[in-house]
């Protein structure tokens, strides 16, 4: 295995029951940095990421982690790897202090050495006056930070994380990516999750689409941006947009799509688009460049309409 | 299906210190119960029913009756942790997810649990025997050799009980085991009433199941005798404990790792 590479996953595959979730990928992860795992629900994401950290074995294929082999030497693997869970699953009995200490003890951490680490994460989480605080009087970003500041107990080479910001407001959020690019900036590898495109288009580096256990498209987000979709959008809706578009817009597109009472058409070139939309008053629409969530709708979404 | 025996490594210690470190901290109000149940028992039945009864196989009924709970709320107190709070940590709270992500495999957790059930049995049996002693039912500090007897039925109803957790879908599932199983063995395992009065085929039964052999061992010990064949008595929740043990680590592999 080349030394830079933190997964090497050949042919993975996981079937439950006769159903294959994960229908063998190939998955490179390179060292230090942020890769994107993106799908639609029940694509085989969460699947995919219990294989990597040994939480479940694959049906067929390799997998390495961190140079061990996956799932035989898991354990030892897990002592260099750091998990943010979907679901928090934080120690409600206990104080945000004791929650770090209990965690710290799974790994056999104890002693002055982990206090500092301790003391550390607390300012990283930007919680160190919540220390002696219950998790049930954290907000659901307190929390998350929590369980951030948990994973890195063992100052882990590499992170899992699985939609770390679902459920969170936009500051909340913010201060989430902000400590995430941190720990990349540390030279850290992290490989998540996420619903939101806005999301996997600012962190990650790389990242992959998939649907139905197999994969779709891998790069970066400009580079995906770039070969899959047209650069230009235009968002149309208001009354009488699909008379409309069956009789003056269709010619002007390469493409369109409809959703709801929305008409997307995405061109190359958007001025003969904007003029004719121009002389329909009655038509509102919003140009905008083409970006990530454009590319994972014409990818996983059904499309009603080719133009 | 992984069948083989479980891994057993010092790993445990983690699981169990959280357990007892959780337990600390709600300690107050669960120890006032622990001192509590024992002494309304053994004075609303010892005295009140022992008033009616006199004496059972030769010793005053408080007597009697207090070996008998003492061998009972091991067996209770270890069952309730290994079923409500065991639950509780696998599916509600998802603990052993989080001890799962971390260098600990299901074998470890479910040996520190097994563990701490019997923890659990020991820290409800120390109150009996105090009470127990207070009321005068206890002869001497060889009763104190009560307490790895106890420790040996908690191990055993802590992990059949985790065979249950194993293969639970709700909470609900827990009252078939308490009725089919808990309750029966509560009754005929000569707790309040020694078996010689029931059916031939209730006492076979009985010698079959682990908690009248913890009461065989404990009676005597709690008068200051020496109890018969005791190595034989404790082989039997041993092995219902060790048997149990390699069906929940079987189960649970299966639950939390397919």
């Amino acid at each position: 295995m080349a030394s830079d590479l933190v997964v090497e996953a050949r042919g993975l595959t996981k079937y439950y029951g006769a159903q294959p979730v994960v229908n063998g990928i190939d998955i490179e992860v390179h060292r230090g940095e942020c890769f994107g795992l993106l799908g639609p629900n029940g694509a085989g994401k969460t699947t995919t990421l219990r294989m990597l950290m040994g939480a479940t074995p694959p049906s067929a294929g390799s997998l390495d982690v961190l140079g061990y082999p996956i799932p035989q030497q898991a354990r030892r693997m897990r002592e260099r790897l750091g998990v943010v869970p979907q679901q928090d699953n934080l120690d409600p009995d206990f104080t945000v202090l004791e929650n770090l200490i209990t965690y710290a003890s799974y790994f056999g951490l104890r002693g002055p050495e982990l206090d500092r680490r301790i003391a550390g994460l607390l300012d990283f989480a930007a919680l160190e006056a919540k220390a002696g605080v219950s998790i049930g009087t954290l907000s659901g970003g307190m929390k998350r930070r929590l369980t951030l500041a948990r994973a890195l107990i063992n100052d882990p080479e590499l992170l899992i994380l699985d939609e770390p910001t679902t459920g969170l407001d936009p500051q909340a959020r913010q201060l989430i990516w902000q400590r995430l690019r941190a720990l990349l900036g540390q030279g850290k590898t992290l490989i998540l999750t996420t619903h939101y495109m806005e999301e996997a288009e600012r962190l990650c580096d790389r990242l992959m689409i998939i649907d139905n256990g197999h994969v779709l498209v891998t790069g970066s987000p400009a580079e995906l941006v770039r070969r899959h979709i047209e650069p230009h959008v235009v968002e149309i809706h208001g009354g009488g947009v699909e008379e409309w578009y069956d009789t003056i817009g269709r010619p002007l597109v390469q493409r369109g799509e409809r959703s709801g009472e929305t008409v997307f058409c995405y061109v190359n070139d958007e001025r003969p688009l904007l003029d004719a939309l121009s002389r329909r008053p009655e038509l509102h629409f919003m140009h905008r460049r083409a970006n990530l969530e454009d590319v994972f709708i014409k990818l996983t979404g059904k499309e009603l309409r080719e133009g | 299906m992984n069948f083989s025996l479980p891994v057993i490594s010092v790993r445990w210690l983690p699981v169990w210190r959280r357990n007892l470190r959780v337990w600390r901290k709600l300690s107050g109000p669960a120890l006032i119960g622990n001192f509590g149940e024992p002494l309304l028992y053994l004075l609303a039945l010892g005295y009140g029913l022992g008033g009616f009864v006199g004496e059972v196989k030769g010793l005053p009924y408080i007597v009697f009756l207090a070996s008998g709970i003492i061998c009972a709320s091991a067996m209770n107190t270890a069952t309730f942790e290994g079923l409500y709070s065991a639950y509780t940590r696998m599916a509600v709270q998802n603990t052993w997810g989080g001890m799962l992500a971390a260098p600990l495999d299901i074998d470890d957790i479910v040996l520190g649990e097994i563990i701490w059930t019997a923890t659990k049995s020991l820290i409800s049996a120390i109150p009996i025997l105090i009470v127990a002693a207070a009321l005068g039912a206890v002869h001497g500090w060889g009763a104190l050799w009560v307490l790895p007897v106890v420790f040996v039925t908690g191990l055993c109803f802590g992990a059949m009980a985790l065979v249950i957790t194993a293969l639970a879908k709700s909470y609900d599932f827990f009252i078939y085991y308490f009725t089919l199983v808990i309750t029966p063995l509560f009754l005929v395992s000569g707790v309040f009433f020694p078996l010689e009065g029931v059916p031939q085929a209730v006492q076979i039964g009985a010698q079959l199941l682990p908690l009248s052999h913890a009461v065989e061992i404990v009676r005597p010990l709690m008068t200051g005798q020496a109890p018969p064949a005791p190595a034989l008595h404790l082989l039997v929740p041993l092995l219902y404990a060790g048997a149990a043990y390699w069906l929940a680590t079987v189960l649970l592999r299966r639950r939390l790792m397919s």
